[in-house]
């Protein structure tokens, strides 16, 4: 079954078809061509496919697209760009918060909400907000750098 | 001393900008125009002989393009069997079925939908056969063999058992067999002051990159073969399709991207084969991407039992070790000879062992095929031999890092396998790592040490306490304690290798490094950057990496092993001197000085004696092509060799070109009531030999001690009945934030390699050796001497040690 949904995507509205059983990941890549999100364990336990829907952290990869429907999506593409970055952005370059970078768009777009919801985290703060974003190469000690970073940045 | 101003900076990676906006091109973003997608039917039973497959109504279903099995490919010009170590491996299963998850089927269709639903509307039956799951089953008389006939690839020059070696009925499940033979191992067992008899082991574990396999192929009409792969071994896998499809290397392409991790689990032949075919039977182009759940039934880390035995005189002298090691490489060998191989050389530790006898097997058994991991099985070795140091050092009442510094291996040091050893910065590491965590700042309390004799060792210099301590883990009433551990290792770097480089300087003075050298997330592409850049006298935003095209990048073995900075940097470094000495032969004559006079920095040449006239590399090169035209080319070959080795004793003069070392100090608490462990304080060193760039060897080893902390605590691939039951993230737990060590501490040293590029020596893998080791004696040390043999430490595992350990009963 198809459905006719209107979404706010990185700012601008977007009218689409969407299948019932289409995932907002498979959206976002397959129709749209966003490849920020980013499949990896399919079960909203990695934290790699994340977006934001409605600001809030979502994993797209077991959320519907349908579900999206009068939502306002935010993607990595959407955070910021190499000549205009988001604070966080900036700050994962200038820690180098990143091996491979599978998990990077994940992790700036919740780590972008953390310092909304709390300006100024402490540590653990930062650890228990993080926890669902998973980095396997272990670059954890430096995106944790790079959070901290950008919330001093933030004053 | 030379003067660098390009290497041993802290360098931003050269990638940074299209990593951090999400832009970075993996493969899974990667489409083609008319491109299917492929998904692959696994078997259900861990073995099993195929009686049919009926694919006729899977062929029916709207939008399927190619259905293939195993029956096919025995209608088609090829040799559908690879494998790096032993041809056993068909792209689709031929015959029989090896374990739950073996690939029997495949489907092409418009999308993946559709191809699941075909998938479905395959039927197959399938007449089960007896199975064994693990080793000792495996090896037991009269045990279901896994393979007929034993067929090795002859692929690898390292393996040098296989080479040349025939196509012969099996006769048992092991697939390979290491053995090495130094001095005589049971007249020093018989005279040694104490001989400890010890087994160790560890589960297969996942790799867990986050980025799954993928790879896409299409056929050109004109024969040709092009294939994008999610690998990191490109030349690798254009050998083997051009061996496979009985057509010329030249004609296959073999194109990699960045990938999203790697860690052993991309290398050699994986989707490669079977997207060809699917490529080839629908005439379209294909990709086949795995699922998280197919990840896990592809390639894991070895299982590994380890049985040592080892005497020690009361001087604190190891005068012999016997060892040995069964390797569980599951249902196809993949690289398991070269993992048993590899890890075989140093199996009894870096110490100079006069008796050494190693016997290592790697054996099939009915569970999903074990291949290459970060270390190849040095962590499993490791596991073993470090933590039997810290029971012989515990009932002898030695320190246990005085009781490893008497016996580690130095340069000069004639190694187990008969090579001299140099360039190794094992006791620097030792040392760094002990420091790092205040080994000998505690007295410790309490210690079982036998009283009578003074200990030629010194004491112990844990951190056992019996006092209270403020702690996040204390429950009420419980008890928390604390140890300290060590541990250390050293592994011989696959010998020999190539590694080729090409470097275009281009009209206006600009570079291009072509090289087969993966960029997996270590940050490959910017050390070859700083490689280049100092050695041809350029600045590094000069420079750019052209990845992987077998079509236009030259050889590399693989990347994989540590080997990259030391062999592709020396290669890229030797393609910069060739290029420099064509721009110098120009510049020479426009400046009026000897070649040999010249120098290059930051873009600019110069003659020493006149540094006040200059020329741009643009200048020189619009001299030497009187135009804004011309291509200068340097080329870069680099080759490691080894001596012949002796097949009964493993004795060879050179069996490595390049030892890798690290060393991990941990400092942990327990909570006694639940068996919680905290990691304080973990400190890992490697001798990095020269760092090329300090902060990207820095992150290696702090990622390597990360990512080694899950099979140490709590990663474990579990089975019932050949079924993998946590095959999901879910229920397979990698590390998290949550799990990080109150502190971690990666620790540089540098002991120039002699051949290195700079002196740099290879790193990715050395970090990772001895964390699971250095967690459980600090445990140890913090539970009065109760150890828990098999990984992962759990806390059931370690209250279960605890509380035997402080039985009466209790002997040790």
């Amino acid at each position: 079954m198809k459905h006719d949904i209107e979404i706010t995507l990185n700012g601008q509205v977007q009218r689409l078809t969407v299948e019932s059983h289409q995932t907002l990941l498979d959206m976002l890549r397959d129709d749209l061509k966003l490849f920020g999100a980013r499949e990896s364990c399919g079960l909203s336990v990695c934290g790699a496919c994340t977006v934001l829907v409605d600001g809030e952290p979502v994993s797209s990869c077991t959320h519907l697209a349908a579900r999206a429907d009068g939502k306002e999506l935010t993607t990595v593409e959407g955070l910021g760009s190499a000549s205009a970055p988001h604070p966080v952005q900036q700050a994962f370059l200038e820690c180098g918060a990143f091996q491979c970078s599978y998990c990077t768009p994940g992790m700036l777009l919740t780590a972008s909400c953390l310092l909304r919801e709390i300006p100024h985290p402490t540590l653990d703060e930062i650890k228990e907000y993080m926890v669902g974003n998973l980095c396997r190469c272990g670059a954890y000690p430096e995106i944790l750098q790079a959070i901290q970073l950008a919330a001093g940045s933030r004053e | 001393m030379m003067d660098l101003s390009i290497v041993g900076t802290n360098a931003r990676r050269v990638e940074g900008p299209d990593k951090v906006t999400g832009r970075v091109d993996f493969m899974d973003n990667m489409e083609l125009p008319g491109m299917l997608h492929g998904m692959l039917l696994r078997s259900r039973v861990p073995h099993g002989r195929i009686v049919n497959i009926d694919t006729s109504r899977a062929r029916r279903l709207p939008g399927v393009h190619a259905v293939l099995c195993g029956q096919d490919l025995l209608g088609m010009n090829i040799d559908p069997f690879t494998g790096p170590a032993f041809k056993d491996q068909a792209a689709l299963a031929i015959g029989k079925v090896r374990y739950v998850g073996d690939p029997i089927a495949a489907v092409a269709a418009v999308d993946r939908e559709t191809a699941e639903e075909a998938l479905e509307l395959i039927d197959v039956e399938i007449e089960e056969l007896p199975a064994v799951f693990d080793v000792q089953a495996a090896m037991a008389p009269g045990a279901p063999l896994l393979m007929e006939r034993m067929v090795p690839a002859g692929t690898f020059a390292d393996l040098i058992e296989l080479l040349g070696g025939d196509d012969v009925p099996a006769t048992s499940n092991a697939a390979f067999q290491y053995k090495l033979r130094r001095g005589d191992v049971d007249g020093a067992l018989a005279r040694a002051d104490r001989v400890f008899k010890d087994t160790y082991s560890n589960p297969a574990t996942q790799h867990g990159d986050l980025e799954t396999h993928c790879t896409i192929a299409k056929w050109e009409n004109s024969g040709k073969l092009q294939v994008w792969s999610a690998t990191q071994s490109p030349s690798y896998v254009r050998i083997m399709l051009a061996n496979m499809f009985h057509i010329p290397e030249s004609r296959v392409r073999v194109m990699v991207p960045y990938l999203g991790g790697g860690f052993g689990s991309k290398l050699y032949m994986k989707l490669e084969p079977v997207t060809t075919l699917l490529a080839q039977a629908s005439g379209r182009p294909v990709k086949v991407r795995l699922t998280r759940k197919e990840e896990f039934l592809t390639i894991t880390k070895h299982g590994v039992t380890a049985t040592l035995t080892t005497g020690v005189m009361n001087d604190g002298q190891i005068i012999a070790r016997d060892c040995e090691i069964m390797w569980d490489t599951g249902a196809y060998a993949d690289i398991g000879p070269r993992v048993t191989h590899k890890s075989g050389y140093t199996s009894a530790g870096p110490y100079t062992i006069p008796n050494v006898r190693i016997d290592s097997y790697s054996v099939y058994t009915n569970k999903p095929p074990a291949g290459a991991f970060r270390g190849f099985g040095i962590m499993q070795v490791c596991w073993a031999y470090e933590s039997q140091m810290d029971v012989i050092a515990r009932e002898m009442g030695w320190d246990p890092v005085e009781f490893r510094l008497k016996n580690l291996y130095h340069d000069g040091d004639t190694h187990a396998t008969g090579t001299v050893i140099y360039s190794l910065g094992l006791e620097q590491s030792l040392r760094a790592v002990a420091d790092a965590i205040k080994w000998k700042s505690d007295a410790p309390a309490e210690r079982n040490r036998p009283s009578d004799v003074p200990s030629p060792l010194g004491q112990g210099g844990g951190a056992s306490s019996t006092a209270p301590i403020e702690s996040p883990l204390r429950k009420t009433g419980s008890k928390i304690v604390r140890g300290k551990g060590v541990a250390c290792s050293m592994k011989a770097m696959i010998t020999p290798s190539v590694a080729a480089a090409t470097l275009h300087v281009h009209s206006d003075g600009s570079v291009s490094v072509l090289s087969s050298a993966v960029d997996m997330g270590q940050g490959s592409d910017t050390q070859l950057s700083q490689i280049a850049a100092e050695t041809l006298g350029v600045r590094l935003e000069d420079i750019s990496v052209v990845h992987p095209d077998t079509d236009v990048t030259p050889y590399d073995l693989i990347t994989a092993g540590s080997r990259t900075t030391f062999h592709m940097g020396n290669a890229v470094r030797l393609a910069a001197a060739d290029a420099q000495q064509q721009l110098f032969a120009t510049a020479a004559e426009v400046l009026d000085a000897a070649p040999e006079e010249l120098t290059a920095q930051a873009g600019k040449i110069w003659a020493r004696s006149a540094p006040d006239r200059t020329l741009t590399f643009g200048q020189v090169m619009f001299k030497r092509f009187d135009a804004r035209a011309g291509t200068l080319t340097g080329h870069g070959l680099f080759e490691t060799y080894h001596a012949p080795t002796d097949l009964q004793t493993g004795q060879s003069e050179m069996v490595t070109a390049h030892w890798l070392c690290g060393a991990t100090a941990a400092e942990v608490e327990i909570d006694t009531e639940t068996g919680q462990l905290r990691i304080l304080d973990i400190a890992t060193a490697v001798d990095v030999g020269k760092a090329i760039n300090p902060f990207a060897c820095r992150q290696q080893i702090a990622g390597a001690t990360l990512q080694g902390t899950g099979p140490a605590l709590f990663e474990e691939m579990l089975h019932d009945a050949g079924q993998l039951i946590n095959g999901s993230f879910a229920d397979y737990k990698i590390p998290s934030f949550l799990d990080l060590p109150d502190q971690t501490t990666p620790i540089i040293v540098e002991h120039p390699h002699k051949e290195g590029p700079y002196g740099a020596k290879g790193i990715g893998e050395a970090g990772i050796f001895a964390i699971a080791p250095a967690i459980a004696n600090a445990i140890a040390d913090a539970l009065g001497g109760a150890r828990v043999p098999d990984l992962p430490l759990t806390p059931e595992k370690i209250l279960r040690a605890a509380r035997e350990a402080n039985a009466p009963e209790s002997s040790r």
